[in-house]
């Protein structure tokens, strides 16, 4: 396929992207191009100017203090998958790289123009709500002057294919709470099987005393705009000794979840997947609490 | 015949090219002054053409030419069909290379742009306005036919392509005195075939010489030359069709397609090279789809199991026109396999071939022996469960006893040699069937859901004798030719008319010739895929090429054999009674020490220095090779799966093949063969299926959304095979290419409903995605 | 745009429309075809090649992506005329019948052992997920990938 002319502009810091935005009337950053390029060959997008940002190093690499990692948007799938300190520390991280597409896509496709793209099908917005990360954004306040907020997971996904990044805003970090040792964590997906994209996926992360779970973040993905918390799973899960009746029972909560909009493709319908997010949930907990499965 | 060669799994010798990238495929030729077309196509399944406004087009940077339907109306005739299949009514609706007045399916071509590169082509393509009426559209075969569907062609009243109709025996009465009759409509979806390289032409024009020259991605160049001259008007033997390296077919590349005659028609009138390749999203709507099949179907038995009559009615959709091979498969190549392996004395298919707004269907990897297959072994599973027998009981009573030398089948065909049981008894052997069955039983009382499928089948292949392609309708032969030619050297050549593109026989024909003439391999050569320099010949599919295209191989070599014995004899001045060949090498008999070698006859034969009286000089024979009868490859194949009752998933967890294609030449080129055959059948029973919505809309339009078969959702095939010789081959062999999706399919799906048989479940629509799957064991809907 | 790209060693130096794709900067500019198009959409992977060092599909990457960047396609992974392991086993298992994939299936492989010098037959499938391959039913690419593994001391 053959992408329909644009200007391109090779950015090295990022003052110069919010810049090259501005003065560029429906310009669009990319990074590694993974979301966008296919649809400039499609020439579903057609934006007149593409920022190109994958060489300002401010964006790249991955570090950690006691409490949070902080990974630059512009590190790529297969780093954070190989990443020993994000092992360590955020496993739900490193399974969830390793799971993105396939070799080629975590070799260049960035977390950060994974999660501006917002593919409600993709795995990084759940996986980070579950999380609660917190999403760091640069744009230009009165007086050109750079203006810095931080948003959360929860707040940074509005809808499908949609952020409340604005314009001419630049995501900057992404910060992870780093998980304590009482914390456990799995991610389960359907995955379609062209894409790998999911129908339906659950990120799990889970604090545990003994067997007892104490704490519970439940968030599901590939069936809604955005992903969903699973608040009716996280309640039923608290204070429960995590047993197979208890597991099953939490997991069936989420059709309370499950009330706003579910979407269905020729794949696999909303009815299907509203009836199959259980089975995930409950393969997710099993898997964070180290249980064998029924 | 020695067997020192044929027989051992010797490495590819077109490999080298392949593995290092400098294999030539079509879009990788760069002509000078080349330039490219890009094709505007309908996005409306059927529309009447009001009006087309190129001028933007025509002025944009980089364009020379835009051409529409008026321009190549009277210059490129209709695109021709080239089966037509006896007594059926076939309308040849025509097929303009270009739609004038009305498209009919998303694809048809509208106009074409000519450009210095392909980015300002694609740029263009964008500035043409057409306005369409848009017109009611229909995509199921069978709606189509029906009283108040949408009409494509006013020459093919109610989109009836075609009736056809096969018996044997006498089938109403067999269904009258029935003890057991099962029914089932079985829905065989379209498919997309999905070669690998995209097609691609490159068409040059000398115009001084009136000669026309085209690469192009195709399985049979000689048929794209005759049907090139029918469309052109360029007389045959002024035109070149350059196979070069092809990536994959399938069947998608038998056909002579409208774009390539496309490109032809713009480097006549531009004068310059011109190159067309298609991107995988154009693929999708552009290049044949396979299957498209819904049928009603009924078997008669008798309470013991023994069947007694099968009849069908199919509607087979033929999409927008007829392809060059269309009508052929769901009828010759379908309705007369509907015995299979076994003895049934009562058959009867009638089959409407139908017009639907979608993209033209042609052959696709077994071409209507998987529909029958298929059709054969659902209901041989149905009839099991109707009269509560083992699914492989059930075919042992029904089995055709073994036979080596023809065996008439009630529908009118003669099978050449069989064993059935000897590969179902061999396939459940090393399955340790007995265990499977108990292991199913522990299996469902612990809630977990495993299923067997076990499917014997037999195909037709080896196609096939020319005065049957006659008498079926087939515009042409289906003979072959090979010219051996030794070289002074001892070196030699081999052209052949097949046109391989993926099965190795590069080293397979050059295994026939070490075998037969004694010389090393790697002093062969085989030349194909180009009509100027190989003999007529028809081409790469039906799993022909080694069956037929080898046996003339093999022919022309022993023919050299006789030659080179007589001249040895001459040599050795013995009498030619007495001169024997063995290994290379010809020697008087009880003399071994007097001998000449092959080569050292190469030689004299090409120095022509001391020859017999009347013998020609050289070392060169040519066969036209015409089979007396087609080959019938069989064989047992079973899989296991195990269902989630969760969500449906299906994990295929064992696959067994027991494949008997008779004496293997290169046993490594007939296990490859085997697992890709495999392995695509398993892509239609779970992943794959092109969907339209209502408005004839392609929503699988790319390989986002058309699942293929990946490395990571299978398991290893695990390959075994019996040998029984085809008694009429010259090589004792039979044919590979397409057995492994002829089995794979209806045995992965019958695996899955064995699954969920104590459920009640008893059939679902292919492929079989985890959420049908789910909806049977929850039965929602 | 003036970009300038080392493939398999070679210094290539070409001025590019930016939406020129790295593939077709590959075929068309710096005339190596061994790098094949399958599909539109980043899931056949017929176009993989290295870019430094990491595979990449060279259709969902523009050209302007790799200046400044060393590329080794298919035709720069023999050296000296002696075939690379991952090569002579693709030959040696029938990994490839129709040779289309056979480019990126080789550099995906490659890689692979690069990260996993000795992986389980099932850890090779989860690697070629981004290929794929329509002739072999993948076994024997599996079969190859594992033969490498050996020939290279994995």
């Amino acid at each position: 396929m053959f992408a329909a002319k644009f200007e391109y502009y090779k950015v090295n810091s990022v003052a110069e992207a919010l810049q090259t935005l501005r003065a560029h009337n429906g310009a669009k950053l990319m990074a590694g191009g993974h979301s966008l390029i296919p649809l400039l060959k499609l020439r579903l997008a057609r934006p007149a100017a593409l920022v190109d940002i994958s060489g300002i190093l401010d964006l790249q690499g991955i570090s950690v203090d006691d409490t949070t990692v902080h990974i630059g948007p512009l590190t790529t799938h297969q780093t954070i998958a190989a990443s020993e300190a994000v092992a360590r520390v955020c496993p739900l991280m490193a399974e969830v790289a390793g799971e993105i597409g396939d070799p080629q896509v975590r070799n260049r496709g960035t977390i950060g123009g994974n999660v501006s793209h917002a593919d409600p099908a993709s795995d990084w917005p759940t996986a980070l709500t579950a999380l609660n990360a917190q999403f760091v954004i640069q744009g230009t306040g009165a007086l050109h002057r750079r203006v810095t907020r931080t948003v959360a997971a929860a707040d940074f996904f509005t809808g499908a294919l949609s952020t409340s990044l604005g314009e001419h805003e630049i995501l900057t970090e992404i910060q992870v709470p780093v998980m304590n040792t009482a914390q456990h964590s799995a991610y389960a997906k359907m995955a379609h099987p062209a894409t790998f994209f999911s129908v339906v996926s659950a990120a799990v992360v889970i604090s545990m005393s003994g067997n007892r779970c104490t704490q519970a973040s439940v968030v599901l993905g590939g069936l809604a705009p955005k992903p969903v918390r699973a608040a009716s799973v996280e309640e039923a899960l608290i204070g429960q000794d995590l047993t197979a009746d208890n597991i099953a029972a939490a997991a069936a909560q989420v059709s309370n979840d499950l009330a706003g909009e579910v979407m269905g493709d020729i794949y696999a319908s909303a009815e299907y997947r509203r009836a199959v997010a259980p089975v995930e949930v409950k393969h997710a907990i099993y898997h964070a609490a180290g249980l064998a499965h029924s | 015949m020695t067997t020192r060669i044929f027989g051992s799994g010797i490495r590819r010798r077109e490999d080298p090219r392949l593995i290092t990238g400098k294999a030539t495929y079509t879009d990788d030729i760069k002509l000078p002054g080349m330039v490219y077309a890009a094709i505007l196509r309908s996005p409306h399944a059927h529309a009447r053409i009001r009006s087309i406004d190129t001028s933007a087009a025509a002025a944009a940077p980089g364009v020379l030419a835009v051409y529409t339907g008026a321009d190549v109306e009277g210059v490129l005739k209709p695109i021709p069909c080239a089966w037509v299949v006896p007594n059926s009514d076939v309308k040849q609706v025509a097929y303009p290379a270009i739609a004038k007045d009305v498209v009919r399916y998303v694809g048809d071509a509208v106009a074409v742009v000519v450009a210095e590169d392909r980015y300002q082509a694609e740029d263009a393509l964008e500035l043409i306005s057409v306005d369409y009426e848009v017109l009611p559209a229909v995509i199921n075969p069978e709606a189509a036919l029906g009283p108040n569907a949408p009409q494509l062609h006013a020459d093919a009243p109610k989109n009836q392509a075609f009736h056809w109709v096969a018996s044997g025996g006498n089938v109403d009465d067999a269904f009258k005195s029935a003890e057991v009759v099962v029914k089932d409509t079985i829905v065989q979806q379209k498919l997309i075939p999905n070669a690998m390289e995209p097609r691609s032409a490159v068409a040059s024009w000398l115009a001084p010489m009136g000669e026309l020259t085209i690469w192009n991605s195709t399985q049979n160049p000689h048929i794209v030359r005759f049907i090139t001259c029918l469309v052109t008007g360029v007389p045959e033997h002024k035109i070149r069709i350059i196979a070069p390296e092809v990536g994959g077919g399938f069947g998608s590349k038998i056909a002579v397609y409208p774009w390539e005659m496309i490109v032809a028609f713009c480097a006549m009138k531009l004068g310059l090279p011109v190159k067309w390749t298609e991107t995988r999203t154009e693929n999708y709507v552009a290049t044949t789809h396979g299957r498209d099949h819904i049928e009603r179907v009924e078997l008669a038995a008798t309470r013991s199991g023994k069947i007694t009559g099968l009849r069908a009615t199919v509607y087979a959709g033929m999409g927008a026109y007829l392809s060059t091979a269309g009508p052929g498969i769901p009828t010759i190549l379908h309705g007369l396999m509907y015995s299979g392996p076994y003895a049934i004395p009562n058959i009867r298919a009638d089959v409407y071939g139908v017009f639907t707004n979608s993209t033209p269907v042609e052959a696709y990897r077994g071409a209507g022996r998987p529909e029958a297959t298929f059709l054969l072994e659902r209901m041989i599973d149905l009839l099991a469960v109707q009269l509560n027998l083992d699914p492989v009981e059930v075919r042992r009573r029904n089995l055709i006893p073994k036979f080596d030398n023809g065996y008439d089948v009630a529908i009118g065909l003669k099978y050449d040699s069989g064993d059935y049981q000897k590969a179902l008894d061999t396939a459940l052997t090393h399955t340790s069937y007995n265990r499977l069955r108990q292991e199913q039983q522990q299996l469902r009382q612990h809630g977990k859901y495993m299923g067997i499928g076990v499917v014997c089948y037999c195909e037709i292949c080896g196609l096939g004798p020319s005065q049957v392609a006659g008498a079926v309708g087939f515009g042409g032969g289906l003979w072959e030719s090979a010219i051996v030619r030794f070289y002074a050297t001892g070196k030699v050549n081999v052209f052949v008319g097949t046109s391989p593109h993926g099965q190795g026989e590069e080293t397979t024909f050059a295994q026939i010739i070490a075998d037969e003439l004694g010389v090393p391999v790697d002093d062969v050569e085989v030349v194909h895929g180009d009509t100027d320099l190989t003999p007529m010949g028809w081409g790469t599919y039906g799993s022909r090429t080694t069956v037929v295209g080898g046996a003339a191989v093999a022919l022309s070599a022993r023919k050299i054999r006789e030659k080179g014995r007589l001249l040895a004899a001459h040599l050795l001045e013995a009498a030619e009674a007495d001169v024997e060949y063995a290994d290379g090498k010809f020697f008087v008999r009880g003399s071994p020490d007097k001998s000449k070698t092959i080569q050292d006859i190469a030689l004299m034969a090409n120095v022509a220095w001391n020859m017999p009286q009347g013998m020609e000089p050289g070392l060169e024979a040519t066969t036209f090779y015409d089979p007396p009868n087609f080959t019938f490859p069989f064989g047992t194949h079973i899989a296991v799966v195990i269902v989630d009752p969760d969500n449906g998933h299906i994990d295929l967890t064992k696959y067994v093949a027991v494949d008997d294609c008779g004496r293997q030449i290169n046993p490594m080129v007939v296990e490859g063969q085997i697992h890709g055959g495999v392995v695509q059948g398993v892509g239609q029973a779970l992943w794959e299926g092109a969907v339209y919505d209502q408005n004839g809309q392609l929503l699988t339009g790319s390989m986002l959304d058309y699942a293929l078969p990946r490395a990571h959702l299978l398991p290893d095939v695990e390959t075994l095979s019996t040998t029984t010789p085809s008694p009429h081959n010259p090589l004792g062999v039979k044919g590979i290419g397409e057995t492994g999706t002829i089995a794979s399919t209806p045995a992965v799906y019958n695996a899955v409903i064995d699954a969920l048989r104590h459920l009640g479940v008893t059939g679902l629509e292919m492929p079989l995605t985890p959420e049908k799957v789910w909806r049977a064991i929850h039965q929602q809907g | 745009m003036n970009i300038q790209v080392k493939v398999n060693g070679k210094s290539y130096q070409a001025d590019v429309e930016p939406r020129m794709l790295l593939v077709h900067f590959l075929r068309d500019v710096a005339g190596l075809t061994g790098t094949k198009i399958g599909c539109d959409t980043s899931q056949c992977g017929s176009c993989v090649v290295l870019m430094d060092g990491v595979t990449v599909k060279s259709c969902t990457c523009l050209a302007v992506h790799a200046n400044g960047s060393s590329i080794t396609t298919i035709e720069g992974l023999a050296q000296d005329g002696k075939l690379h392991a991952v090569q002579e086993a693709f030959w040696n298992k029938h990994g490839l019948q129709c040779g289309y994939c056979t480019a990126g299936m080789i550099l995906t492989v490659t890689e692979l052992l690069q990260r996993n010098p000795k992986p389980t037959a099932e850890q090779v499938r989860q690697g070629l997920k981004g290929n794929i391959c329509r002739c072999t039913g993948y076994q024997n690419i599996v079969r190859a990938a594992l033969a490498a593994a050996e020939a290279l001391g994995g």
